[in-house]
Parts: structure tokens; sequence; C-alpha cells
């Protein structure tokens, strides 16, 4: 087993170095560089050739290549073109958004996923179940954006109870109205997210109670209740918790768009503006956070996978 | 058997029961659906539980409306994508103006209402469903070849070559594809369809490639491809003549829901700003502009987001009941 992690743990290195070269060398290979790109056609040789050598980028490439590792390994990002703040600076502030919008969206998913995913697989083929399918349905279907949008329309708009733009930081406005600004996000993120989520919950659940030792259990008079949530549950809850990890992917993905509806400056908002202002540091920077959270994401449910599976053996153990 | 369940009026998705069902699926299953006459059979079967199912019927009606809507935009909108009229009209209401030119007063009706640049929002929306289905379909084209060629390769040669594509694979799956169409986008630098296409066709690869691969190495050691190898074929001959067209059914169920998630992540980008430039008709930036005049006219975004949510709805439907007649197993497919 610990070989196993040690071994996840490598490959997850491995793919984030393999995402910080292709940034890397991605952003050097754009046509006509970056800071032609950033600059306009019309800049003088003499701006162009400050801002290359401001950015390293008169540089022989494997030093760039060499001190760039090195930056990331400090954890320096360097400066926003457009504002010339620290890129640090700038994620500190936007990752606790982002988080808390990702939070709130994976707090109300499980919240209905998981109640919703066994009714509808303890009473299968009845109304209860077929309204929770199709709700699913819609709730996959449904952009988070969009949920965003009919909940800022409902809730801000023509109820008036809810502000529908802007953040609070927590430690500055206090539990309640970091509340009350992150919870409509937050359900926008959860939504889709808890489709998938009771879907699986569902499907895995359904699986589970036709198999031979849920018979067994009732045979040897084993309770409704301890049968389902001791014998059924526990190994439902397995393939379930790696979509439950894996998905949260998509609150986080759907945080991007979602900060744009409200007004926050999450992580999403800050891609979306570096892009927009070819912001080139700033952008490589996001993309490799993203990304480094995604491998972490994923690193993390293999391991609890191995954990909560106990069927799994892995080669070291099982010669 | 299927007729008694189209006729006894029940609304459940799952028409069967489920042993009837495992039943049936397992008599797939044993045949496989290569081309020769005496599986005619199974492809009427699976015709029979496509049409006696609800939740297809509906997915496929919808998913033809789209692509007709779509195809024959110009002759359903009422009227020219970029005319305008009065701005932030409320669905319902009527415009009065000398739209044609000819020096009387008109009087204009717009079912949905117009946008805040005076555009008919019903015309826009249906003008709005070719991008759509256009970057929908060719997204999805784009990553189904590169993807499946991918697949095939790693899975079918193994060894370095396998290792090399698939450590490529996994590099992107640590993208969510938004985030990766959106780097994309950055790279080649400007909006446009074309960009979005490549964008979000490079995003999806890794879905099919994987699909693929693993398809692959459960055909590669079936007694028709050994043989097939014994006798000479050549490799490429044994990937295209007798593993893909046994690794079909997996991959239509894919394309049919990657389809909606392309829509999805066109709409995001569009949305986002990072999409197809701001005058063409999208509903993502339909949506965009809803948002921006919420507290005056909500029916700017929410027709458009309906219009997403009822095509999305559809194709999953459809899928999903692609993937029960075939009986294909495989993980949700879902937005990473």
């Amino acid at each position: 087993m610990k070989k196993y992690i040690a071994k996840r743990v490598l490959n997850a290195l491995f793919v984030v170095w393999l995402v910080a070269t292709v940034v890397f060398f991605g952003l050097r290979a754009i046509p006509g560089g970056p800071v032609r790109t950033m600059l306009g056609a019309e800049a003088t040789e003499e701006a162009v050739n400050r801002m290359r050598a401001e950015l390293g980028l008169d540089q022989p490439l494997y030093v760039q290549y060499v001190e760039w590792m090195i930056d990331l390994v400090t954890f320096d990002l360097g400066q926003s073109l457009t504002s010339g703040e620290q890129i640090s600076v700038m994620m500190a502030s936007a990752v606790p958004r982002t988080l808390s919008i990702a939070l709130i969206g994976v707090v109300v998913g499980l919240g209905i996923a998981l109640p919703t995913g066994i009714i509808s697989a303890t009473r299968k083929g009845q109304r209860s179940d077929y309204v929770a399918t199709v709700a699913a349905f819609l709730g996959l279907s449904m952009p988070a954006f969009f949920i965003g949008i009919l909940l800022a329309l409902v809730f801000g708009v023509w109820w008036g109870v809810l502000p529908i733009v802007g953040y609070a930081p927590l430690q500055e406005d206090g539990i309640v109205e970091w509340f009350r600004r992150i919870l409509l996000p937050g359900i926008s993120v959860g939504v889709p997210y808890a489709a998938v989520v009771m879907r699986m919950t569902r499907s895995s659940l359904l699986e589970v109670l036709d198999a031979e030792y849920m018979r067994t259990a009732k045979a040897k008079g084993v309770g409704r209740t301890t049968r389902l949530y001791k014998h059924a549950m526990q190994n439902a809850l397995i393939p379930v918790v790696t979509v439950a990890g894996i998905q949260i992917a998509l609150v986080l993905v759907g945080s991007v768009t979602v900060e744009l509806v409200f007004g926050i400056q999450g992580i999403g908002r800050l891609l979306v503006d570096a892009i927009l202002d070819r912001n080139y540091p700033v952008t490589q920077a996001v993309i490799l956070l993203v990304a480094s959270i995604m491998v972490f994401m994923n690193l993390s449910v293999d391991i609890i996978y191995t954990f909560l599976d106990p069927r799994i053996r892995y080669g070291d153990e099982a010669s | 058997m299927s007729n008694d369940h189209t006729t006894s009026g029940r609304s459940d998705s799952d028409a069967l029961d489920p042993d009837e069902r495992e039943r049936i699926a397992r008599r797939y299953r044993d045949e496989s659906p290569v081309e020769s006459t005496e599986n005619r059979g199974v492809y009427r079967r699976i015709r029979d539980q496509i049409l006696s199912d609800k939740k297809a019927i509906f997915g496929a009606t919808m998913v033809l409306l789209f692509v007709f809507t779509a195809m024959f935009a110009p002759m359903i909108a009422p009227y020219e994508q970029d005319e305008t009229f009065g701005i932030n009209q409320e669905p319902n209401s009527y415009s009065e103006g000398d739209y044609t030119g000819n020096g009387e007063i008109d009087r204009v009706w717009h079912v949905l209402g117009t946008d805040s640049f005076g555009h008919d929002l019903f015309t826009r929306i249906v003008f709005g469903a070719r991008i759509s289905l256009l970057v929908a379909l060719t997204t999805v084209a784009f990553a189904f070849t590169v993807g499946t060629a991918i697949g095939l390769i790693a899975g079918y040669y193994g060894g370095l070559i396998d290792e090399l594509l698939m450590r490529y694979v996994d590099f992107q799956w640590a993208f969510p594809s938004i985030i990766l169409a959106a780097g994309l986008i950055a790279f080649l630098g400007g909006l446009g369809v074309t960009n979005v296409v490549i964008a979000i066709g490079v995003a999806f690869i890794d879905d099919f490639a994987r699909l693929v691969r693993g398809e692959v190495l459960s055909i590669r050691e079936e007694e028709y491809v050994l043989a097939a190898r014994a006798i000479g074929t050549s490799d490429r001959r044994i990937m295209t003549k007798e593993i893909l067209p046994n690794a079909v059914a997996p991959i239509i169920v894919q394309m049919t829901l990657m389809i909606p998630l392309a829509i999805i992540a066109e709409a995001a980008l569009s949305f986002l700003g990072l999409g197809v430039k701001p005058t063409t008709p999208t509903w993502g930036l339909l949506l965009a502009e809803g948002r921006q005049y919420i507290n005056q006219a909500w029916w700017i975004s929410v027709f458009p987001g309906l219009a997403i949510m009822v095509v999305v709805l559809a194709f999953n439907m459809f899928g999903d009941s692609l993937r029960d007649a075939f009986d294909v197993k495989q993980s949700e497919v879902s937005e990473k």
C-alpha cells in the first residue's frame, strides 16, 4: 500500500511538473511572442525590448526555464502586467472566495444528493423515485451560470432577500454576511454536482441492494434500517466517494462562470480577466494552480479509495 | 413484449423491470453487433427498445426539433438576426416604428421580447441554435477523431507508445475542460468560432481516448482479432475493420453524451466573453447580456437559458436511453 501511494504521489508530481513545463513553453510559443501581442503591432522595437528584459525573456531559454522552476518551488509567481501587483497576493485574495463557493457547493450538493439517492433507490419505480430522477436530469442539464442567474433573479431582484453582487470576507464581515453572499453562488455550483452524485448514489445502491449478501442479511432477520445503513450503504458508498471526489472539479469549474454572475473576484474571474487583458503571467499562474488542485484532488480520491475498499490489493501485498 | 409497455401509459423512466432488462441486455452482449446478416435481429431489438422508451422518444424529438431549428433558422425566425427594434421590450409586446422603410408605421410583435440592443429575442435564440449545433457537432467530431486514434493506437500497441500517449491523456485530465479551453483561447489569441471549436475539441480528446483504449484492451485478445492477426492482416486493418466496429456502441453513447457538454462549454465560453465575437447571436452571449440587465429585463437571460436547458436535457435523455439499449457499462459522463 505504501509503495502504491508513493507511486501515485510521484506520478502526481510528474503531472504538475509537466503542466508547468507546457505552460512555460506554451507562453513562449504564442505566435509573434507574448510581448508583441501584449504591446500591439505599433509598439516600438525599444519598448518591446524593454518589456522582454523586464520579463526576463531576453535570457537564453534554459536559463528562463530553470528560473521559472525555481520561482515556482519558492511560490514566487511574479507580478501582474496590468496592475504590477504580486500574483501570489492576488491569489491569496481570490482563492478563499472560490473555495467558499466550492465549500457551500459541495455541502449543498451532498446534502441534496445522498438523501435523494437513497430514497430513490429504496423506492425504485415509485413516484418519489420518478420525481428524483427527473430532477436529477434537470440538474444535469442546467449550466451553473444559468442556475445562478435564476437564483439571482428570484432571491435578489424579485424577492430582494439576498445580495447578488460581491463577496464579504469571513474575517472582516463575520459569518452571517459571508454566508449571505456565498449562499446563492454555492447553490448554483452545488446543483449540477448534486445531480451527478445523486445518480451515482442511486445506481450504486441499487446494485448493492440486489446483492446476495443483502438477501442473506434479510433471511437472517436483520432489520430494514440496519440492513440499509450498515450492510448496503457501506458498500454502495465506495463508488459514490470516488465520483463525489472527482466531481469536485465540476464545482470548481462551475465557480468560474458563477463568479461572473455574482461579481465575485475569485480564481475564475482572475483567469478570465487575465486572458482578456492578455496578462500572461497571471494566466499561466492561474492555470497552473487549477491543474495542481485537480491533480491533488485526484490523488486524494485514489488514496481514500484504497482505505475504503478492502477488496483492493496492490501488487506488493498480493504477492 | 415491449408493445405492452408503450400502451400501458406508465410514465416510469424504466419501462422494463430490472430482471427482464438484464436478460435482454445479456442477449445483446452475447451477440456482438458486427455487420452481418444474422445480426439484423440485434439492430431490430435495439431499435424496438429505443422506440418503447418514452425518455428516448422525447429526447430524440427534441433533438430533431433543435437540428431543424438550426438548419432552417432564417425561415423560422420572424425577423433578420441583426434587425433592431425597441430595446428591452417585454415578452408579448409590440414595437412601433418604420422598420420596412416604406414611410409607414409598422407594428411588430415580439413573442419573447427584445434584448438591450433591440434585437427580437426569439429571432436571436433561433439563430443561436445554429452556433450551438455547429460548435457541438464539430468539436465532438474533432475530439472523436483525435481521441479515437490515440485510444486505438495506445490500446493496440501497448508498451512505450501506450505509456506516452496515456501520460498525455493523464496530463490533459488535470485540466477541467473549461479551464483548458480558456487557456487554449488565450494561446490562440482571439475570439471566433474556429478558436472555440479548437479549444473545446482539444479539451474533449481525453474522454474519447480513455474510452476507446479501454474498449481496445478488452477486444484485443478476442478470437477474431487473434485470427485476423494469424492470417497476416495489417495492424491498420485490424484496428479499423476488426476492433473499431466492435467498440461502436460505447463510442456512439459517448458522442451523444458529449454533445450536450459541448453545448454547455460553448455557452460558458461565450458567457465568459471568451467565445464567439460579441455581435454573433449565441445563447451564452445572450445570458451574459441578460445578467447585465437582470434588474430591468429578466427575459433576456431566462429564455436563452431555457433553450440551453431543453436541448441539453434532450441529448442527455436520448444518450441515456441509448446507453440502456446498448447496455454500455460506463461511469457517469459529466463535465469535469
